[in-house]
């Protein structure tokens, strides 16, 4: 037997033993945190092991907690979690965003001290970027932060911080030079959300949901060795962990395509179901269909594309192209609430209760919530700025 | 499977790029049709290009092949397509050199391979009868009357059939009036284009290339000249989902090329003071279609390979390739066009040659239109 095939085989082994039946069913996803509420005993279990075994994150390096696996390995694991159906043992930003940025830019103190946390799932992290002044203008915000003593004092207000009502820690761009030129006097920090100065204030979006907060910074103390690279040179830091932001985003416009085995897309399915078949089994309505199909093949060119762009990555990590991804991927998902609103007619159109089912209602306010997806983590239009310079090198 | 090219593909991919920057530039094209020839194309060039391998590049080398694939096949026409080359590439390195191969007997795979990997003989598909794409709906017939079978019909949009040494017919078995016989059966017969009874008229297109109009008059044929079984609908199918992958790939190579012009006018062009590609109206235009192309050569990729894998899912590949290929180009045609502002409208130009190119190849095997549906009838609705 091969290196990879001992290790499928192993892998197999150690997922038939160590994950739970509850977690081989669809379901929520626990986000870890010091505070971390599991809706099945089953959860915690599997969060412990895939945690320890450094699963959570399977190509990070051993010495922080990873598992160590190269590309193929890792490859391997996806297949056989995907294969027992397994859930995700943990959500969560420091996997995503935090922990790539920190393996490049943190010193190796820092990185033993939060990396093994990200990976055992032991701290809910947010992010801290978007100020009330500051959207797309990212570089001009303002919240500062100044050195006294050994602590930095931070005073300052972010927004969008996705639920930092429930995060134990925030990732912050804060200022500590001077305003102008605004990428210059930037800093990265780790601030913890558990003391006096730091509130939060979950808003109320169109959804009538709060998946995002204010968050305001009093006076809040941040020990001088929470700061991430050098003092006032944050901003490269800042554009890395956008990108890693953006390529995480990106996944959401597969969701369309899926990885039934099935011809038929759900979306196609879900309009059969709504509108019916005319006497060849077609879609019922013409332009709808249209529609459907259109949308159908372009989930799966994205799809491909994603997996190209996987192959053709070197080993730095995602690029400017992450900007392509996150726009396309974007945009294909709120298109895709949009057709099946127009499948569902008015029956996709119910704020709550009779006569609407639970799943239509979901849909609905999964519409709204879409709407957000080509604002965070940079609006289309950022994102399309990003591609004109920075790929297609058009001139300022 | 493999979305980026193996190594010895990426080599023939450089080697045809080289080859085709340095014997046929678009001004190679621009003088082929200033000569406004029957053949619209270099017969000197298909002879190099042979002499590369790629007039067998699907033929088995016990044939004179050099069996590289679709996916070698797709590297060649996209940087063919790139510099607009007129070239049998997709009439008979595609085409011919398929259906020979999948259909013929044994004799006429001996007798004709061979002649197609060297370049000497050149092939063309009467297949469509309309002014679109359109292969279950024709009435040109073949059966038996008296001894002979005959061939009755009229064939159009004929791709390089003026200049081909031997047409490859699709024709029903039945007479299409003959209502008791709803017969969905076709064969295909080898003709010689010189066959009394055969006669071939030029129509002329806004791309330049070579297309005709040939009628068959009672055309009497020999059962031997039958390429495969009385029925090859199957066959047919499986060359035709090829031929759409094919010319996807060359789109691909036109898309990508005019929209490398356009990018480079946007920063070479001053106005306002300032070169134009720094307005923000056309930067988004441009990094859209930066990442419909993206999503071209994915699909574009990922169809040739559904081919060399025999993939279960091929025939859906092959709507998603011409799908995305025919609308980005249809876009950054237009768009290249309307970025050059006046001068995207003269003939001195070569974006022009683009749009022009553009529009017929969207029309050839299947418009964008005609594989919406198609892709949406595979997947069950």
């Amino acid at each position: 037997m091969t290196n990879l095939e001992n290790f499928r085989q192993e892998t197999k082994d150690w997922l038939n033993e160590n994950c739970p039946p509850e977690m081989r069913k669809p379901g929520d996803v626990s986000w870890g945190g010091r505070k971390a509420r599991f809706s099945h005993p089953d959860q915690e279990i599997w969060l412990e092991r895939m945690g320890q075994k450094g699963w959570t994150c399977p190509t990070w390096p051993k010495e922080y907690g990873g598992g160590g696996l190269t590309k193929e390995e890792n490859k391997i694991l996806q297949e056989e979690l995907f294969a027992i159906g397994a859930r995700p043992a943990l959500a969560s930003f420091g996997i995503w965003m935090l922990g790539p940025a920190l393996l490049e830019f943190a010193s190796e103190e820092q990185k033993l001290e939060h990396i093994p946390n990200i990976v055992q799932g032991k701290i809910w992290w947010c992010q801290g970027y978007s100020e009330p002044g500051s959207g797309s203008d990212l570089a001009s915000l303002s919240t500062k932060a100044v050195l006294d003593g050994d602590n930095y004092i931070v005073n300052g207000q972010k927004i969008w911080t996705s639920n930092a009502n429930y995060s134990d820690m925030i990732f912050c761009l804060v200022r500590t030079g001077s305003q102008e030129p605004k990428h210059d006097g930037i800093s990265f920090m780790l601030i913890d959300m558990d003391q006096p100065g730091v509130d939060v204030k979950p808003i109320k979006l169109i959804s009538g949901k709060s998946p995002f907060c204010e968050t305001f910074f009093t006076d809040a103390v941040v020990p001088k060795s929470n700061l991430i690279g050098e003092e006032n040179k944050g901003w490269t830091i800042a554009k890395r962990l956008l990108q890693h932001e953006r390529s995480m985003i990106s996944g959401m416009g597969l969701s369309a395509g899926g990885t039934s085995k099935k011809k038929i897309s759900g979306l196609a399915e879900m309009a059969k179901r709504y509108v019916g078949v005319d006497g060849q089994n077609r879609l019922g309505n013409p332009f709808l269909r249209g529609k459907v199909a259109r949308h159908d093949i372009n989930s799966r060119a994205f799809s491909l594309t994603l997996q190209r762009m996987g192959e053709e990555m070197k080993s730095g990590g995602p690029s400017a192209t992450a900007s392509m991804g996150k726009y396309y991927g974007t945009e294909q998902n709120k298109l895709r609430y949009e057709i099946m609103l127009e499948a569902m007619g008015f029956n996709g159109l119910g704020w709550e209760g009779e006569p609407f089912s639970p799943e239509e209602l979901a849909v609905t306010r999964e519409w709204l919530r879409s709407k957000a997806n080509s604002i965070e983590g940079g609006t289309s239009e950022i994102n399309l700025n990003v591609i004109s310079k920075r790929v297609l090198g058009l001139p300022d | 499977m493999s979305l980026t090219l193996n190594e010895e593909q990426q080599l023939l991919k450089d080697t045809a790029r080289e080859f085709v920057q340095k014997n046929a530039p678009i001004s190679h094209f621009r003088e082929l049709r200033d000569l406004n020839d029957d053949k619209c194309y270099s017969q000197d060039l298909w002879k190099k290009m042979a002499d590369l391998g790629w007039a067998g590049i699907l033929i088995d080398e016990e044939y004179g092949g050099s069996n590289f694939g679709m996916v070698g096949l797709g590297a060649v026409l996209e940087e063919t397509g790139r510099n607009l080359v007129p070239s049998p590439l997709i009439s008979t390195a595609l085409l011919g050199a398929s259906l020979i191969q999948l259909a013929g007997n044994e004799n006429q795979k001996k007798d004709l391979l061979p002649k197609i990997s060297e370049g000497k003989l050149t092939t063309a598909l009467a297949l469509d009868e309309g002014a679109r794409h359109d292969p279950l709906n024709i009435s040109t017939f073949c059966v038996k009357k008296e001894k002979n079978l005959v061939l009755e019909g009229r064939k159009t949009f004929v791709v390089d059939g003026q200049s081909a040494n031997l047409l490859i017919v699709v024709a029903r078995n039945s007479e299409p009036n003959n209502k008791e016989e709803s017969d969905a059966s076709r064969s295909m017969y080898l003709v010689d284009p010189k066959k009394p009874g055969v006669k071939i008229t030029k129509i002329s297109m806004v791309d330049s290339r070579s297309y005709c109009e040939i009628i068959f008059d009672k055309v009497k044929v020999n059962e031997e000249d039958r390429l495969g079984e009385q029925n090859v609908v199957g066959i047919i199918d499986d060359v035709l989902e090829r031929a759409q992958i094919g010319i996807s790939a060359e789109m691909l190579g036109s898309a990508l090329e005019a929209f490398d012009q356009t990018i480079q006018y946007l920063k070479d062009r001053k106005q306002f003071g300032k070169p134009i590609g720094s307005f923000q109206a056309l930067q988004h235009r441009a990094a859209h279609m930066f990442s419909e192309l993206e999503l071209t050569k994915s699909s574009v990729q990922g169809a040739l390979n559904a081919i060399d894998e025999n993939s279960n899912d091929k025939s859906r590949y092959a709507s998603l390739a011409k799908f995305k290929a025919g609308e980005t180009l249809n876009l950054v045609s237009n768009e290249a066009v309307q970025m050059h502002g006046g001068v995207g409208v003269t003939d001195e130009f070569d974006i022009g040659f683009f749009l022009k190119r553009a529009r017929v190849a969207e029309q050839i095997f299947g418009s964008s239109d005609y594989h919406l549906d198609r892709y949406a009838v595979l997947s069950e609705y």
